[in-house]
């Protein structure tokens, strides 16, 4: 229900406006990418740009991730602040070497004489058996890779401030969003990513977490789709008289180690919801910040909730199978073997 | 080179029987979608890439090609793995992710691998290309017969990967085809837009070896032109490249709006269907009978539904054996 003064917007749309805005106020602000001119984007996210702005600044690109990706760490040192599309975050495999030796490494080389104000925008996530290529996260894959700021936003609110922030900053930032979340009705939508987004143009820090939902038993770390996941198992256990804490991770790097510690020093327990694969990834991460931290916070040893380490399959029943869902989330919390909460 | 009147036959039933399996599929595919279109429901869920209206060019090329030979497909696969020969029940089984498909429900639609027919896809543009290569490569080291032929669309030339590879084949001489579809489309992106050559037969002097163009998504044609390169192929004498005019008849997955298409379009490509045009084209020729297309149009579709029925009456994968087969047996 959208109540007088709320102007609810999908992450799709919330994307294209703080795009919009930001290329009204500094011209060297373009995008390239697959199908973002007059398609407006696979997922919605660059819709109505090219009415406005026109194809010299909104530019369809050949299928060339290489080349438009390598093209842009160019244009934003000659003092351009590029927006490329990787369509599906899968597609990184044909293009990783502009990505991870070139954008993250040349402020770095150049010994912070360079300025590299480009923004990655990728999607990311499955859940619609579109198979192993396309249904990918690979959060951790871009997260582990110094140079390059990682964020992912879990609504529209974020999805808007994050994009301002993103493009205003001089260091090259991945935008992953989430399918799921994207408010395209064909690939399904969770409701709770379209939310009131202001007008007016507004950042979201990047590095910043922010705990979503306060509990005092458990908490439960996700970043995307995996926050809805979490808030709807906090429900589930709120009915079995836990009271869970929920954090948004909202940025992957830099990441918010102190709200995350804050977090489970006040519950002294943890469970990580990632969708991507388990094992040297951002849920490994999460948990030893905080047991390198001080393990003495922990009541019961941390628990994950991730993708297996296999290749996404495409049946619906055996990629549900793989994929986080709150049920999981709870059954983590019933495995803990947790003291009965106070 | 013309094809023989058997040919002609083997054409027309696969052209016929991949129309009918796509007109089946997308039938299938909005059950479950609709009112609201959610690709996450029905028997048939995620993308559905329609290969209706470039039928000619598979046929054309795997009439001349053995089940030894080695055939690597992509997003777009099913046209091609008909003509290639892969078992129909089993590619049916597995765009429906039954127990019974070809990778028991782990791969989809644009992962359909029959190890019996040597034939492969990868939903990356261009990236069949590196292994249609290898096998070619293998294939000349093993001194075993056999050739290999990479499907790409028009839009996968500009990907680094289909250059590296076309060169590796040409460098080493290895026994190896591309064909490239080329539908005029890369999703809503016009290949004018996107190439910058008109045709990339020309694109074949970068690797010295001969390219050729076929206009008109003509059956007969196709079959020349790839008759020529696969005999070439398997004479040792290396790679060719091949680029084909066809026509996407459906939208690039289903439920694209097609908004970037030029009014009347599509329209224009309806009166130019190769099924009909090839229908007639027999008839007129006297290679076959009204009867005789009848019976291959009637087996075609008992192959479909036959196929279809396997699919849907085929049993769920066990979800856990999404953790096998990860590695090899
Ligand atoms: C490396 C890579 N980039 C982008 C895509 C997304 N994508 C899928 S199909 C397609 C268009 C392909 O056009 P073309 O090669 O001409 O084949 P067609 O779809 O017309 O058959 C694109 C861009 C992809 N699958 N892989």
């Amino acid at each position: 229900m959208t109540k007088p003064n709320e102007r609810k917007l999908t992450i799709a749309r919330a994307m294209a406006e703080a795009t919009a805005q930001e290329m009204r106020l500094d011209p060297g602000v373009f995008v390239m990418g697959e199908d973002i001119a007059a398609l407006g984007g696979v997922y919605g996210n660059t819709r109505g740009l090219l009415d406005e702005f026109g194809p010299e600044r909104i530019r369809d690109t050949p299928i060339s991730e290489t080349a438009f990706i390598g093209a842009a760490v160019g244009a934003a040192q000659d003092g351009m602040r590029p927006v490329v599309e990787l369509m599906f975050v899968d597609f990184f495999g044909v293009c990783f070497d502009a990505i991870y030796n070139l954008m993250a490494k040349n402020i770095y080389f150049s010994g912070g004489n360079l300025k590299v104000p480009m923004v990655l925008m990728t999607s990311t996530g499955g859940g619609y058996s579109d198979g192993g290529q396309h249904s990918q996260c690979l959060y951790g894959t871009f997260a582990h890779l110094p140079g390059m700021k990682v964020v992912a936003p879990s609504n529209a609110y974020d999805a808007k401030g994050l994009m301002t922030a993103a493009l205003r900053d001089d260091s090259p930032v991945v935008y992953m969003y989430h399918k799921g979340l994207q408010g395209m009705g064909w690939l399904g939508t969770e409701p709770g990513a379209t939310v009131h987004v202001p007008e007016e143009s507004y950042t979201v820090e990047i590095g910043k977490a922010k705990v979503v939902r306060e509990g005092r038993d458990v908490t439960i770390v996700s970043l995307g789709l995996g926050v809805h996941n979490a808030l709807k198992a906090a429900k589930t256990l709120e009915g079995k008289g836990v009271s869970a804490e929920v954090v948004d991770l909202v940025s992957l790097v830099p990441l918010d180690r102190e709200t995350i510690r804050a977090s489970v020093a006040k519950t002294g327990r943890l469970i990580v919801v990632d969708e991507d694969y388990q094992s040297y990834g951002v849920s490994g991460e999460i948990i030893a910040c905080v047991t390198e931290h001080d393990i003495s916070v922990l009541k019961a040893a941390p628990k994950r909730v991730a993708f297996p380490d296999v290749p996404i399959p495409y049946a619906r029943v055996m990629e549900q199978y793989c994929l986080p869902n709150p049920d999981k989330i709870v059954a983590a919390w019933d495995e803990m073997g947790a003291m009965q909460p106070a | 080179m013309a094809p023989t009147r058997d040919e002609q036959h083997w054409m027309y039933r696969n052209m016929v029987t991949s129309r009918r399996f796509e007109n089946a599929i997308a039938k299938i595919y909005f059950e479950g979608k609709t009112p609201a279109f959610n690709m996450a429901n029905g028997p048939i869920p995620g993308e559905m890439h329609l290969s209706d209206g470039q039928e000619p060019v598979a046929v054309g090329v795997c009439a001349h090609l053995n089940p030894e030979d080695v055939v690597t497909a992509t997003h777009r696969p099913h046209h091609q793995a008909i003509a290639k020969g892969v078992d129909l029940d089993k590619m049916a089984a597995e765009i429906f992710g039954k127990a019974s498909g070809l990778s028991g429900g782990r791969g989809g639609h644009m992962h359909l691998f029959d190890t019996d027919v040597n034939f492969a896809c990868s939903g990356i543009i261009a990236q069949g290309m590196g292994p249609a290569v290898g096998a070619a490569l293998s294939r000349k080291m093993q001194g075993k017969p056999g050739v290999a032929v990479a499907f790409v669309g028009e839009g996968a030339v500009n990907q680094g990967g289909w250059h590296e590879a076309m060169n590796l084949a040409a460098v080493w001489n290895l026994p190896f085809v591309c064909v490239i579809e080329d539908n005029a489309w890369g999703i809503s992106v016009a290949k004018s837009a996107a190439t910058a050559v008109a045709t990339n037969d020309v694109r074949a002097a970068a690797y010295g070896i001969p390219g050729t163009r076929v206009e008109g998504n003509d059956p007969f044609a196709i079959y020349d032109a790839a008759g020529t390169a696969i005999a070439r192929a398997r004479n040792g004498d290396g790679p060719s490249l091949i680029e084909v005019e066809t026509y996407r008849l459906a939208g690039h997955f289903m439920g694209d709006a097609e908004g970037y298409r030029p009014e009347g379009e599509k329209d224009g490509l309806f009166a130019k269907d190769p099924i009909p045009a090839m229908r007639a084209r027999l008839l007129k020729e006297g290679t076959a009978s009204e009867e005789e297309l009848a019976a291959i149009e009637s087996a075609a579709e008992a192959r479909v539904d036959a196929a279809i029925t396997f699919a849907r009456d085929s049993a769920d994968p066990a979800p856990e054996d999404a953790l096998t087969a990860v590695f090899a047996a």
